[in-house]
C-alpha cells in the first residue's frame, strides 16, 4: 500500500460519507426515477469493484466480465419460472453458476497472458452471449420480461425501487468491505505480488495460477450478484446485458475511478451512471460524447477520480 | 447434402475467411509494429461501407466511388492516428483497450448523427451482377467471387509490399521486434502512420465490398472485429501466416458449421454451437498453445 | 566430479565440505540457442555450506547456467540433482519449495509493496498461508516478525521495516535506492530459508561503499547456506569463495580452490589476463 496523507484520506472519507448519506436519503424522497438511479449506481458499483479485483489487484485485464453479470441477470429471470423467487436461493444459485463458469473458463484463460488474456476472456463472454441469444424459447436476441421479481425474506419485493435501492446499497457496502478484507489478506498479498513480479513469486516457490484462478472465481461470482440486482431493476433479461459493450463499460468504470482501490471503481460506476443519465437527457447522441470522454480520460486524466480526490497518483 | 452445396459453401467460407483476413492483418500489424491493441478497427470497416454507400449516391461510376470511399477512409485514419492513437502506443494494454473502445463507441454514434439510424443499402456494380456456373446445376454470384478475388489480390499486394520493398522490410522488422525500427534510423512516426493507414484501408476494403451484401448500419463492424480478434489469437499475435491460416480456417468452420451443427445437434443447440464455434476453437487453441498456433510473441 | 576425501593437509572445515554429499550436482549440462551453444557439457557441484563462485567474461553463459539450475531454462542435455534427487523435470516453484532459491542479476521485487511486505510474501510462501482469505497481512504479527528477521539479515531492518509511529516513511520497493534494492533482492532470496542460494552478480551496479557492505554481508552469511555465486568482481570472488569455476564460452575451463585458480595459466590467459 502506498502512503496516504491524513488530509487526503480525511477528504476521501468525507466525500464517501456524503455520497452514502445522499444515497440513503434519496429513496425516501418518493421520486422513483432518482431511487432507481441510486439502485443502478449501487448495482454497477458492485460490478465494477468485482472487476477491480481482477484488473487492479491481479493485473488481469478481463474484457469479458459482462458474462458473469449476464449469468446473474438470467438466473434472476429463469428461477421465477421454476417458482423460485426467494433472494436467498436466487443469489447463491446465480453466484454459484457464475463462479463455476468463471472457474472453468479461468482454467483456460489464465494460461494465457497479456493481449491473449484480454481476447480469450472476450471469447468466453461471447460464448455465453450466443448461448443466451440461441435460447429461442427465452426470446433469443430480444430476451424476456422477468416473470416475477426477486423477493426478500419477509416478502418485500425487489420490484419496489425503494426496496431494491436499499438492498443493493447494503450489498454494495458488504461487497466493499469483503473486497477490502480480501485484498489485505495473505491471499490478497500473493495476488498483488503476482501482478508486480510473477518471476520472483515463482522463484520463491509460489505459482500464481491457483491464486489467480480462485480470485477469478470470486470476482465472477460477485459480479453475478450485481446481475441479479440489474434484472430486478430493468425487470428484463436479454443477451444485451452480457455484450462486449457492457464488458467495456465495466472496464471504463474501473479506470474512471482508478484501479486497485476498490472505492475508486465504485466512484467510477457512480460517475458513469450519472454521466449516462445527464448526457442522454442533453442529447440523443450521448454515446458519441461518452466515447469521447472515455478517450479523454485515457489521454488526459491520468490518475482517475480517486487520484483527484486523494491527490494520490496511480501506479 | 449434395456436392454442389458443399462447393457453394466452400466458396462462401473462403470469401468470409478472406474478409476476416483483411481485418485480422490490420489487428496483427498494429500490435506487432506499434504494440497497439485497436478495438476501433471494426469502425474502419464500417466507415468503408458507409463511405461507399454515400459515394454511390453522388458518383455513378462504381470504380470511382470505390476509390473515393477508400480515400475518405485513409483521411479518417490519418486523423485518428494523429489525434488518438499516437500517444497510446506508449501506454499499457488496458489504456489502449479503453481508448480504442471509446473511439469505436463514438464512431458508431457519429455515423448515426451523419447518416441516420436507418440501415443503408448499396447496389453492387451492374457488371458484377451475374452468376457463374460452378457445375451444371449450381451457379454462384459473380459479385461474391469478385470479393474473394479482390481480397486475395489485396493479400498478395500486402505480401509483395512486406516481402519485396524496403518499407515492408521495416514493417516486418518492427512486427518481429519493435525496438529494431528505431535502431534502423527509420522515421518511426511516418512508418507508424503508414502501418495504421494500411491496416485501416484493408479493413475498409472489406467494408466497401461487404456493403452490397449486408445492411450498412452502425456497429456493423463490431462482430467482425471480435471474430478477427479470435482469428489473431488462434493464429498467434504478430504472425501474418497465422492470420491467413486462421482466417481461412475460421471462415470455413463458421460457414460449414452453420450447415452442419444444427443438422447434428438439433436446431437450438446446433445454432448455439454454430455461433460460438469460433470462440470454442479459440479456447481449445489457447488451452493447448497459450500463444496461438504460429505465435512466439510474449504478448 | 569426484569427491574423494583427502585428509592430508586439509583443514577440518575443508574436510567436512569435501566429504559431505553435494547439495547441488550438475552433470553434463548442454543448452543451445540455434547454433549457439551457451552451455557446453558443464558439470559442477556445491556442497552444503560451501560458497562456490562462477566467474567468466560477459556472455560466457553464467546467467543461462543459473537459469537451468533454477528451472527457468530447460537444458537440452544433462542432469541437475538437488539434495540427492533429480529435479530436471520440476518447475521453478517446486524446486524453490525444495530449498533452491535464487537472486536475480536485475533485482526482481514486488514494486508496489513495501520492503517489509515483500519479505512478508516470502514468509507467506514459506509457511504456505497464501490461501488464508481473512487474516490481514499488514497486521499479522507472525509475518511482521519474519519480515523483520529477513530484512535484518541483510541490514535493512532498521531502515526499512514499518515504523508504527511514522507510516509515511515506508516507501514501496520500486522507489528504493539501487543499493537497497540489491539488498532487498538478497533478503528475498534468503527469506525462504533455502538450502542453496543462486546469486547472480549481487555486486553489479553498486558503488564502492555498498559493494564493500555487500561483500561483508556475504561473508557473514557464508557457511550457513550453500551459495553458487556468479560475480565479475574478481577480488570479491577470491575473498569469498571456497571454490571457483571458470566459465568461458559455455565451458568450464578450470575449477578448484581460489589459490589454484589464481595461478592457473589457462584462466589467466582466457580471463584474468584481461581484467587484471
Ligand atoms: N533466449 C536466448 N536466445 C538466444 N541467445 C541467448 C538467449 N539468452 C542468452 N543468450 C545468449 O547466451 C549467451 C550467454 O548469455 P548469459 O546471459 O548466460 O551470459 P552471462 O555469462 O550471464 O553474461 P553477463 O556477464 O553479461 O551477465 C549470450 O551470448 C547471450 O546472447
Ligand atoms: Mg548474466
Amino acid at each position: 500500500m502506498q502512503p496516504e496523507s491524513n488530509l487526503a484520506s480525511r477528504r476521501l472519507a468525507i466525500a464517501l460519507g456524503l455520497l452514502l448519506a445522499i444515497a440513503l436519503v434519496v429513496p425516501l424522497l418518493g421520486q422513483p426515477y432518482y431511487t432507481r438511479l441510486v439502485a443502478r449506481m449501487a448495482i454497477f458499483g458492485i460490478a465494477a469493484l468485482s472487476l477491480d479485483l481482477l484488473v487492479g489487484y491481479a493485473g488481469l485485464v478481463s474484457f469479458g466480465h459482462a458474462a458473469f453479470f449476464g449469468i446473474g441477470v438470467y438466473c434472476a429471470g429463469l428461477l421465477p419460472m421454476l417458482g423460485v423467487q426467494q433472494v436467498w436461493v436466487i443469489v447463491p444459485v446465480a453466484m454459484l453458476v457464475a463462479g463455476l463458469y468463471g472457474a472453468l473458463s479461468g482454467l483456460i484463460s489464465l494460461r494465457a497472458s497479456g493481449l491473449y488474456f484480454i481476447f480469450i476472456t472476450l471469447a468466453f463472454a461471447e460464448i455465453v452471449f450466443y448461448i443466451a441469444q440461441g435460447l429461442r424459447m427465452l426470446g433469443g436476441d430480444d430476451g424476456f420480461r422477468l416473470p416475477a421479481p426477486t423477493l426478500l425474506p419477509g416478502g418485500a419485493s425487489l420490484a419496489n425501487p425503494v426496496v431494491l435501492a436499499y438492498t443493493m446499497l447494503g450489498a454494495l457496502v458488504l461487497a466493499v468491505w469483503f473486497a477490502r478484507r480480501l485484498s489485505e489478506s495473505h491471499f490478497g498479498q500473493v495476488v498483488v505480488a503476482a501482478r508486480d513480479n510473477e518471476t520472483r513469486l515463482r522463484a520463491m516457490g509460489l505459482s500464481a495460477y491457483p491464486y489467480r484462478l480462485v480470485l477469478y472465481t470470486i470476482a465472477s461470482a460477485l459480479c453475478a450478484l450485481a446481475g441479479v440486482g440489474f434484472a430486478n431493476l430493468v425487470e428484463y433479461a436479454s443477451p444485451a446485458s452480457m455484450s462486449w459493450i457492457v464488458s467495456g463499460e465495466f472496464l471504463f468504470m474501473v479506470i474512471l475511478g482508478s484501479a486497485a482501490t476498490i472505492i475508486g471503481p465504485v466512484l467510477g460506476a457512480v460517475v458513469f451512471v450519472g454521466l449516462e443519465q445527464i448526457l442522454s437527457a442533453l442529447t440523443e447522441h450521448w454515446l458519441f460524447w461518452l466515447g469521447i470522454i472515455l478517450v479523454l480520460r485515457v489521454l488526459l486524466l491520468r490518475q482517475g477520480l480517486y487520484g483527484l480526490l486523494t491527490g494520490r497518483g496511480q501506479r | 447434402m449434395t456436392g454442389g452445396l458443399v462447393l457453394e459453401q466452400a466458396f462462401n467460407g473462403l470469401q468470409f475467411g478472406m474478409i476476416l483476413f483483411l481485418m485480422a492483418v490490420g489487428v496483427t500489424l498494429a500490435f506487432g509494429v506499434m504494440n497497439l491493441i485497436n478495438l476501433a478497427h471494426g469502425s474502419m470497416l464500417m466507415l468503408g461501407a458507409y463511405f461507399i454507400a454515400a459515394a454511390a449516391t453522388k458518383i455513378t461510376a462504381y470504380p470511382l466511388a470505390f476509390v473515393a470511399a477508400l480515400m475518405l477512409t485513409a483521411v479518417a485514419s490519418v486523423l485518428l492516428e494523429v489525434l488518438v492513437m499516437r500517444p497510446l502506443y506508449r501506454m499499457g494494454h488496458l489504456d489502449q483497450v479503453l481508448a480504442t473502445f471509446g473511439v469505436s463507441i463514438a464512431v458508431n454514434e457519429a455515423v448515426i448523427m451523419i447518416w441516420g439510424r436507418e440501415a443503408m443499402f448499396v447496389a453492387p456494380p451492374e457488371w458484377l451482377d451475374g452468376t457463374v456456373a460452378l457445375t451444371d446445376t449450381i451457379s454462384y454470384p459473380l459479385y461474391r467471387l469478385a470479393i474473394t478475388g479482390v481480397a486475395a489480390l489485396a493479400g498478395l499486394a500486402l505480401w509483395l509490399l512486406l516481402a519485396r520493398t524496403r518499407l515492408g522490410m521495416r514493417i516486418r522488422a518492427g512486427a518481429e521486434n519493435g525496438d529494431i525500427v528505431g535502431a534502423l534510423g527509420v522515421n518511426v512516426r511516418l512508418l507508424f502512420i503508414g502501418v495504421f493507414v494500411i491496416s485501416s484501408l484493408l479493413a475498409a476494403l472489406g467494408g466497401v465490398m461487404l456493403g452490397p451484401l449486408i445492411a450498412v448500419q452502425s456497429g456493423m463492424g463490431d462482430p467482425l472485429l471480435i471474430l478477427a480478434l479470435a482469428v489473431v489469437v488462434i493464429g498467434g499475435v504478430g504472425s501474418l501466416k497465422g492470420a491467413l491460416v486462421a482466417s481461412l480456417a475460421v471462415g470455413l468452420l463458421d460457414t460449414f458449421g452453420r450447415m452442419i451443427w444444427p443438422h447434428l445437434m438439433g436446431n437450438i443447440i446446433g445454432n448455439i454451437v454454430a455461433n460460438a464455434s469460433v470462440y470454442i476453437l479459440m479456447a481449445l487453441v489457447i488451452a493447448v498453445r497459450p500463444s496461438g498456433l504460429f505465435g512466439n510473441h510474449a504478448a | 566430479m569426484s569427491s574423494s576425501c583427502k585428509p592430508d593437509g586439509a583443514e577440518a572445515d575443508q574436510m567436512r565440505l569435501e566429504c559431505e554429499a553435494p547439495l547441488l550436482e550438475v552433470r553434463g549440462l548442454v543448452k543451445r540457442f540455434g547454433a549457439l551453444v551457451v552451455t557446453d557439457q558443464v558439470s559442477l557441484s556445491v556442497r552444503p555450506g560451501e560458497l562456490h563462485a562462477l566467474i567468466g567474461p560477459n556472455g560466457a553463459g553464467k546467467s543461462c547456467l543459473i537459469g537451468q539450475i533454477s528451472g527457468e531454462l530447460r537444458p537440452d542435455e544433462g542432469e541437475v540433482h538437488f539434495r540427492g534427487q533429480r529435479v530436471d523435470d520440476l518447475a521453478v516453484p517446486e524446486r524453490a519449495r525444495r530449498g533452491l532459491a535464487r537472486a536475480y542479476q536485475v533485482p526482481r521485487l514486488f514494486g508496489s509493496l513495501t520492503p517489509a511486505a515483500n519479505a512478508a510474501v516470502a514468509e507467506i510462501s514459506r509457511v504456505r498461508s497464501g490461501f488464508r482469505f481473512w487474516r490481514r497481512a499488514a497486521t499479522d504479527p507472525a509475518l511482521a516478525a519474519a519480515a523483520r528477521i529477513a530484512l535484518d539479515r541483510v541490514g535493512l531492518g532498521r531502515a526499512l521495516a514499518p515504523d508504527p509511529a511514522d507510516t509515511g516513511a515506508v516507501r514501496p520497493a520500486s522507489l528504493l535506492a539501487h543499493g537497497d534494492k540489491r539488498l532487498l533482492e538478497l533478503a528475498m532470496g534468503f527469506a525462504s530459508d533455502p538450502a542453496l542460494l543462486l546469486l547472480d552478480e549481487p555486486l553489479a551496479g553498486l558503488g564502492p561503499a555498498d559493494s564493500a557492505a555487500m561483500v561483508a554481508l556475504l561473508r557473514s552469511l557464508k557457511g550457513r547456506y550453500g551459495i553458487l555465486l556468479v560475480e565479475h568482481d574478481v577480488e570479491a570472488v577470491f575473498a569469498l569463495a571456497d571454490r571457483i569455476s571458470v566459465l568461458v564460452g559455455g565451458r568450464v575451463i578450470a575449477s578448484g580452490p581460489a589459490a589454484q585458480i589464481r595461478t592457473d595459466p589457462r584462466v589467466r590467459a582466457a580471463y584474468l589476463g584481461e581484467s587484471e
